[in-house]
């Protein structure tokens, strides 16, 4: 009787042994890939990375280009998604949610927010890039906001269906329209909810490299016509990190590392905006 | 009288736009999801033609004579994603074992905060991490040290032998579930979650331990649940792209057991070869191993999504 105590007692110390482990165990790769990413990151940072356009291998260079071509297509990107997200978040939540099309939607919107990046610049690919023949910055442009679409959708569907319905009661016993009902009170209820959900789209966008690599492609030089190629910080690391040029590795590290601090910096932005409006 | 019903009127029309504006956003992401597919169906159709149905199980993959077949690039993908499900379930499971049940109450939040940004890192970081800093280490330390233990035994044994070049299949799958462990993680943290209180008191008014508690409780009341966050972290390691590319060594031969060596998946010959295929038919070959990735992860999320809406379901009836 005491020994089957014994043993009970002894596995449940020893699973919870393990589970502490397991915690330690994604602990330590978070942390491990942080240091690196700083220690190389840092080393490499100067002002030439502001400065300089990409170098061929071998001699000094920056990442002008690429910054300058991450933000405009990640900045686009955010400005075609986000309305388009609103509006559809706007009909699940508020008019067509238990409706055949509704349902479906919803349903379809899931499948396209876990969906395979790179299947997603292979659409864009051959609907856009094919038929007018050459790369151009303004299809990653579109293969961008394609991702910043089901995020947005899904966060605006769950913030408008947190709000309570005596709020909406409340407005449309004074005789207010539906859409005016929406407009003025429950998007604006939900509005810390919907920038949270942008903000994290920005982030997850910003090092998105696989959509890009058949859209924008890349470009060594300045350009800022958004129908020629353009460089971005993610396809120029891949482009460089895979390179067995030292010096290219060392730019690679600096992009890594701004890219890392950028997509941080943004999650961390997006949970304390919303846990303060919350708090009000 | 006349203003008023003017006013009306023109807020009927207001809501008859923005009601069919809303309504045309949705139906535009509906109908993206069927233009996926149907653009890829179309850009495979001269691959679909030729080889058939054989794509599928043919391991010759040379563009030069233009022969293409995706057996290497489908066993590259399930492959690296079943060592990253191996690893990442039991690890997921641990991690949110201690966040429902162990940890502290002020510690259970920056912990989920630190286990949500291991997820926001983006994938070129590890991709980059992976090949420049884990592989060298993967390669001299971990694996010659896989061979002399594992290595030994047979059958298994097979899996653990050849030479340690830091990169190929296991590494692409380590790589791999890392990433997908805050996915399945912060599931089944939800879902543990939900376990209605009464019924893990009764059983540690029975004496139960916590891992019985967990064990025989809490996992059978949210097992759907699990499965569904355990797919949702499938979906994501079967398409992922940067961080395989990387760290699989890219060879489109078969010819060996091993899991050192190097393979290819569906989306990292994607990422290699597309801008660089000449000829149509490898385009439209690649389009079609596109599709094939697209299928596998739909069906994959789907399955995903129905069993979690069970569990809200059943949530739902008890309540």
């Amino acid at each position: 009787m005491m020994d089957i105590r014994r043993q009970r007692k002894l596995f449940n110390f020893f699973a919870l042994f393990m589970s502490m482990m397991a915690v330690a165990f994604g602990l330590f790769w978070l942390f491990w890939i942080l240091f690196s990413v700083f220690e190389l990151g840092v080393s490499a940072l100067g002002v030439d990375l502001f400065t300089k356009m990409t170098p061929p291998p071998g001699s000094e260079g920056g990442l002008l280009n690429a910054i300058t071509g991450s933000l405009i297509q990640v900045g686009l990107a955010t400005l075609i998604g986000t309305p388009f997200g609103v509006l559809a978040g706007i009909y699940l939540a508020e008019y067509g949610g238990h409706t055949w099309l509704g349902r479906s939607t919803l349903f379809i919107n899931d499948i396209l927010l876990s969906a395979p990046s790179i299947v997603i610049g292979l659409f864009v690919y051959s609907v856009y890039v094919a038929k007018v023949g050459h790369f151009s910055a303004l299809a990653g442009v579109f293969a961008l906001a394609l991702l910043v679409i089901p995020v947005v959708i899904r966060t605006t569907e769950n913030m408008l269906v947190l709000v309570p319905n005596s709020l909406r009661e409340a407005v449309f016993a004074l005789g207010t329209p539906k859409w005016k009902v929406i407009t003025k009170v429950t998007l604006r209820a939900s509005v810390a909810g919907i920038v949270t959900g942008i903000l994290l789209a920005v982030a997850r966008i910003a090092g998105e490299t696989a959509p890009l690599l058949f859209t924008a492609l890349s470009n060594q030089f300045w350009t800022l016509d958004l129908n020629k190629p353009m460089a971005t910080l993610p396809v120029t690391i891949f482009k460089f990190a895979m390179s067995p040029f030292a010096d290219w590795q060392r730019i690679a590290w600096a992009g890594v590392f701004l890219i890392t601090l950028g997509v941080l910096i943004l999650n961390i932005l997006a949970r304390v905006f919303f846990r303060q409006k919350h708090k009000n | 009288m006349a203003d008023n019903t003017k006013s009306k009127r023109s807020s009927s029309l207001g809501e008859l736009i923005f009601f069919n504006v809303t309504r045309l956003f949705a139906i535009l992401t509906f109908l993206i999801l069927i233009s996926i597919i149907v653009s890829l169906v179309n850009g495979a159709m001269p691959s679909i033609h030729k080889f058939g149905l054989s794509f599928l199980w043919r391991s010759e993959w040379n563009p030069p004579m233009d022969e293409f077949g995706a057996l290497v690039h489908i066993y590259g993908t399930l492959v690296t994603s079943l060592i990253a499900l191996i690893i990442a379930v039991p690890v997921s499971f641990g991690i949110a074992l201690f966040l429902t049940e162990l940890s502290p109450v002020w510690l259970r939040r920056p912990l989920g905060v630190a286990i949500e940004l291991l997820a926001g890192i983006p994938s070129i970081v590890y991709g980059m991490w992976g090949l420049l800093v884990f592989a060298p280490i993967f390669g001299n330390y971990i694996q010659p040290f896989l061979t002399n233990t594992v290595g030994h035994i047979p059958f298994i044994g097979r899996l653990f032998q050849g030479v340690s070049i830091g990169i190929g299949l296991l590494s692409a799958g380590v790589i791999l579930s890392i990433m997908i462990i805050p996915f399945i993680a912060s599931v089944m943290r939800d879902v543990f979650e939900v376990t209605p209180g009464i019924l893990k008191e009764s059983a540690y008014a029975v004496g139960a331990t916590t891992w019985e508690v967990v064990w025989n409780v809490v996992l059978p009341y949210t097992k759907v649940g699990v499965i569904g966050g355990i797919m949702l972290g499938l979906g994501r390691a079967l398409g992922e792209t940067m961080a395989v590319t990387f760290v699989i060594g890219n060879s489109d031969q078969l010819d060996t057991s091993s899991l050192y060596a190097a393979g290819n998946s569906i989306a990292s010959a994607l990422a290699n070869e597309f801008t660089e295929a000449v000829s149509p038919i490898h385009s439209a070959a690649l389009i079609e191993l596109g599709l094939i990735l697209f299928l596998i992860t739909f069906v994959v999320l789907v399955f995903s999504k129905l069993l979690l809406m069970r569990l809200n379901k059943q949530q739902g009836q008890r309540t």
